[in-house]
């Protein structure tokens, strides 16, 4: 049971916060564009990494915020947490 | 059986005070202060069960929480009942009933000891090999399998108990009360942080309360007089709260735990009553300090699990601590010193020590001296190789250890005994430690699992970090603790220790014996029955992970997760394969750390409570017209209205005849109800929705199907446009909160630009639906200066109106066919509005109808309802909508995934409609359809929906899904049931009224 520190509530239960999948995916603007193979792609390839992982997570029963955040999904430890539309860290 | 095991009076128990309870259903007497074990023991009872797989007989192996033979059944037929309780834990009361588990027709005289006969035909993987083959078996089996196994009997009546929740917050949480633990917390909480100390014994002080070793003295006074005065100054600091009786369950991240207060299982039944049992503890630490202690180790050899065979430390301890012997003729085997201390005890209270058998070559620690001077004759060099005696030991046979420690030589010599004390060294408790995701070190010096890496704010101390010297604990504790919680000194910290240098054990995990290891016994999971000779042939048959052999063998999967023997089976397959131990691992260790009752998990959320459920404004009207409710999401709605005692057939019949032929009145409050504002509102519906919204003018309404990004159906509902920019979105009543969800995901992170903002309104309004030919009348009635022409009202619009004052929104919208109007008004005037409408409607015989007619009435209009008709594999195509997919749009969610090939599929599943060839026999929702009988293997073709009798085209109908149903129309199929055949015709799913014609009537 983590302790997230939402950007824009402060720390909180997990049971608070909903997670939502791989972060920094955007969806296409031109969807028509795209091959079957490309759109696939965007809609259902996601990264299971056991390490340092992006991920979106929603404060659901908060202030209903999403927000993005840096966890190593060996050990739970988060890294760093940081509003939609911010930058992705480098490293 | 008198028999009085008591020795000198012990502090500990009470003998003023005498309990009786009761053991297999004959009487004993034990004391206040007594466990189960100690006082069975007390009466020379051993054998308290049998073995899960071969029936052995087995005794009282320890006196903690690790016990894993005395496991029994406490209060059997009554609703207090728990089965696989440990012995070591239980602490008497008057009037407490225990029964051993795991033999029939009883424990002296078992069914299944023919197990131990026919064990040669019993290994590891037995159960996978044999019973599994032939499968068509595997019934006769189980029953057999079912009847001679199993651990214990689970109640059948309801819990009578109530059980608690408590979240705690604190700074620093201290797991153990040993020496380490007290110590710890005391200092903690001295220095201003907010401290928990949670002990799972009735008592504080650990093994120290009752040493009274000479060799070992802090301040100049024995150890134990020490600890009773610290735990004294504990009464006085103002920031620590202690709790005994209280297990850690699990250590999960961010230093998050689950502990069990037992509060009152140690209570006399008439004492139980109208008391919370057991309290699951939530606590979240900012600091934890792990004092959980170290668990000795028992020996591996030759039938070590007869009745009479204990570890050392137990055998001192039910000494010491309850003042019992645990028998008449004492014999220790060790590898290490510890038994000498626990000899010298017995010796000290005048129980006699035969021998100490030793498998090292010597030791020169002054206690071993001291058990040289008491006259007790030590076996160097020597081990066990085999030991007698059914129900009770009787006598062991010892034999020369080679040097290499691998084969046994010279004559064997008997000594008859009826208590061996074992003493196999020390293993850190690290339990804890792993859950909270902490990685252990192997240390090859003591052959022992240390903490090594972790990230939680933590520490280990003590002996569940390896340090097993008094000096060293004390010391390492507190350089340590000044470190943890940054304070600048402890209160010992220049305290004066004297302790013993001990002579290091010498380890061998598989004794050898002087028979082939394929006739021994020799255990490593006393509880789950698994040898040495197991793990071995799991090997030799190719299992190599740790974790593999573990299943295989069972070994370490029983309730106490083979705390005793986990460290043996690790050290066996590491000497047989040939592999270094810290390369090898450990399994994993997962919570519970001791097993927890289902109550303590639900604590509370029994009954009514066990889930949230939601009623409408309009509840107390259903209630009072003796609804039958139906759950829905969170939500508990009318289903049908029975009158006169009418079935809900006849209920479903009347209410949907009425509803066509005059009127009827249905709560739709529950429906998902979302209010939309903002400049980029209709853009935002366009967006989101498969058709065009844009065009849509103000105070009018619009039907709304919403996909998910993969195309499939998702949602729908009706969204009215109250003005400019603001809409009322309406959303299935299980999908609301989900689709509130997905639509603030989009907005957030996807379209940020757009100027809409989201807001549940669900809860805001009451919703009454009045449909059917005289709804009109009705409606006005209700709201005489409403203008309800159809140029003025017509069907999917909306006006605002007012009932005495209070605003409501009326749209005229319809899911049932007939001309109809859905009323909202605030919530707190719901029940009034659905009076007045009953009291308005009487003269047109107004009728209330649940969901059931609901579903029927919109099944007649071929309408879908999103998660009965669709399971999330539905295009719109698919349902045959093709006319809600806007062709114009460039994009809307789920628009690109409509053109992938797969979904582009001719013989996708597709709804029709359903007439069966008898129209009065009415198809099972669920039941298969196929068009060959005679196929083998038969092919499926979809499945029934949805299905009813019609009382409106008295015949039944039914909505179904069908590969390439489209092209179908008309095209016989069949329903194969367990009786029989049903032939069914395909039809357009609009069974009634395809032009519409009654919307508008
Ligand atoms: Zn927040």
């Amino acid at each position: 049971m983590f302790i997230i520190n939402c950007p824009y509530c402060g720390e909180r239960d997990q049971q608070e916060f909903k997670a939502g999948g791989e972060a920094h995916i955007e969806r296409p603007k031109q969807p028509t564009e795209l091959s079957d193979d490309e759109w696939a792609e965007y809609l259902f390839m996601r990264k299971n990494i056991k390490g340092v992982q992006f991920e979106r997570w929603n404060h659901a029963h908060g202030c209903r915020k999403w927000f993005n955040m840096v966890r190593d999904t060996s050990n739970d430890e988060i890294k760093l947490v940081y509003k939609m539309g911010e930058k992705p860290p480098l490293e | 059986m008198s028999a009085n095991l008591r020795v000198k009076s012990s502090e500990f128990i009470d003998e003023t005070h005498r309990i009786s309870f009761k053991f297999n259903g004959k009487t004993y007497y034990g004391f206040k202060g007594d466990t189960l074990a100690s006082a069975l023991l007390a009466n020379n009872v051993h054998l308290v069960g049998r073995s899960f797989k071969y029936h052995r007989p087995r005794g009282i192996m320890t006196a903690g929480s690790e016990e894993p033979n005395a496991i029994v059944q406490v209060n059997d037929n009554t609703n207090r009942t728990e089965p696989n309780v440990r012995a070591t834990e239980i602490e008497i009361y008057e009037g407490l009933e225990a029964s051993s588990q795991n033999c029939w027709p009883n424990v002296n005289f078992d069914i299944g000891g023919i197990n131990n006969i026919i064990s040669p035909f019993l290994p590891a993987g037995f159960y996978y090999k044999t019973f599994m083959w032939p499968a068509s078996f595997w019934e006769k089996y189980e029953f057999f399998i079912r009847h001679s196994a199993g651990l214990g009997k689970s109640p059948t009546e309801k819990d009578p108990d109530i059980y608690d929740h408590r979240n705690i917050h604190c700074d620093v949480l201290v797991v153990g009360a040993g020496i380490s633990g007290i110590l710890a917390a005391k200092n903690a909480a001295k220095n201003n942080l907010k401290t928990l100390l949670v002990e799972e014994k009735n008592e504080l002080g650990g093994a120290t309360i009752y040493q009274n070793r000479e060799f070992n003295k802090i301040d100049n006074q024995s150890s134990s007089d020490w600890i009773k005065k610290e735990i004294n100054e504990l009464k006085n600091i103002g920031n620590l709260e202690v709790k005994t009786r209280t297990s850690v369950a699990a250590y999960h991240g961010y230093n998050y735990l689950l502990a069990r207060e037992n509060l009152t299982d140690h209570l006399e039944k008439k004492d139980k009553n109208n008391k919370v049992r057991q309290r699951l503890l939530k606590i979240r630490a900012k600091k934890v300090i792990l004092a959980t202690g170290a668990l000795e180790r028992p020996l591996v050899f030759n039938n070590n699990d007869r009745p009479g065979i204990i570890l050392s430390t137990a055998v001192k301890k039910y000494a010491d601590f309850f003042g019992v012997k645990c028998g008449e003729k004492n014999v220790f085997f060790t590898n290490n010193d510890s038994a000498y201390e626990s000899a010298l005890c017995l010796h000290n209270k005048g129980i006699k020590v035969d021998a100490i058998v030793d498998i090292r070559d010597n030791s020169n620690s002054k206690i071993v001296k001291a058990v040289e001077q008491a006259g007790i004759k030590i076996y160097w060099s020597h081990t066990v190789v085999d030991t007698n005696g059914y129900r009770r030991l009787s006598n062991i046979s010892i034999m020369r250890l080679s040097n290499d420690g691998m084969t046994v030589t010279g004559k064997r010599i008997n000594i008859s005994c009826d208590c061996l004390g074992v003493a196999g060294g020390w293993t850190p408790a690290v339990h804890l430690f792993t859950q909270s995701g902490g990685k252990l070190k192997f240390d090859e010096d003591n052959d022992v699992f240390l903490p090594n890496k972790y990230l939680s704010d933590q520490i280990s101390v003590g002996s569940c970090n390896g340090y097993f010297n008094l000096k060293e604990i004390i010391n390492k504790l507190s350089i340590k603790l000044k470190e943890f919680l940054k304070i600048d000194q402890t209160d010992f910290d220049n305290i004066a220790i004297e302790s013993e240098e001990e002579t290091p054990k010498r380890n061998i995990w598989l004794l050898p014996s002087d028979k082939a290891i394929g006739k021994t016994k020799p255990f490593v999971d006393y509880q789950n029955d698994a040898t040495a000779k197991d793990i071995k042939l799991a090997l030799r048959e190719g299992f190599r992970s740790i974790e593999h052999v573990k299943r295989y063998t069972t070994t370490g999967m029983g309730t106490d997760q083979g705390k005793l023997g986990n460290m043996h089976a690790l050290g066996i397959i590491a000497d047989t394969s040939g592999v270094k131990m810290g390369e090898l691992g450990t399994t994993t260790f997962r919570p519970p750390y001791t097993p927890l009752t289902f109550g303590t998990i639900v604590g509370r959320n029994v009954g009514e409570y066990f889930d949230v459920f939601r009623r409408t404004a309009m509840n107390d009207c259903h209630i009072e017209n003796k609804a039958e409710f139906e759950n829905v999401g969170q939500w508990k709605r009318g289903w049908y209205y029975p009158v006169n005692g009418e079935t809900m057939h006849q209920a479903v019949q009347r209410e949907s005849k009425a509803a066509r032929e005059s009127a009827g009145i249905l709560d739709a409050s529950t429906l998902g109800k979302i209010d939309i504002q903002g400049s980029d509102a209709s853009e935002f519906l366009n967006r989101v929705y498969t058709n065009a919204w844009s065009k849509l003018a103000i105070g009018k309404c619009r039907y709304g199907l919403m996909l998910n990004e993969d195309g499939m159906v998702y949602d729908d509902g009706v969204t009215t446009r109250l003005g400019e920019n603001h809409y009322l979105m309406t959303t299935t009543t299980g999908g609301a909160a989900n689709v509130l969800a997905k639509l603030e995901d989009y907005l957030q992170t996807e379209w940020p630009e757009l100027d809409v903002y989201l807001t549940s309104v669900t809860d805001h309004y009451a919703t009454a639906s009045v449909c059917g030919p005289n709804s009109k009348k009705i409606l006005k009635k209700i709201f005489p200066d409403l203008d309800f022409s159809n140029e003025s009202f017509p069907h999917m619009s909306f006006k605002e109106a007012k009932i005495n004052n209070i605003k409501c929104r009326v749209m005229r919208i319809s899911f049932t066919g007939e001309h109809s109007y859905e009323i909202n008004i605030q919530a707190s005037f719901g029940k009034s509005l659905w009076e007045k409408c009953i009291e308005t409607g009487k003269e047109f015989n107004i009728t209330p109808y649940g969901t059931e007619t609901m579903h029927l009435l919109r099944a007649e209009k071929g309408f879908i309802i999103v998660g009965q008709d669709t399971d999330g594999t539905m295009t719109p195509i698919d349902l045959q909508m093709d006319w809600i997919v806007s062709k114009k749009k460039y994009d809307f969610i789920g628009k690109r995934s409509l053109y992938r090939s797969d979904t582009m599929r001719e013989d996708r599943k597709q709804l029709v409609g359903l007439l069966t060839d008898n129209p009065n026999i009415i198809l099972e929702e669920g039941a298969q359809i196929v068009s060959e009988l005679n196929q083998n293997p038969i092919q499926m073709l979809g499945h029934v929906t949805s299905s009813y009798f019609s009382p409106n085209l008295n015949k039944s109908i039914a909505l179904a899904v069908v590969r390439g149903g489209k092209d179908m129309m008309g095209k016989k199929l069949f329903i194969p049931m367990e009786d029989k055949t049903i032939s069914v015709t395909v039809a357009n799913p609009v069974f009634f009224d395809e032009e519409n014609k009654r919307l508008n009537a």
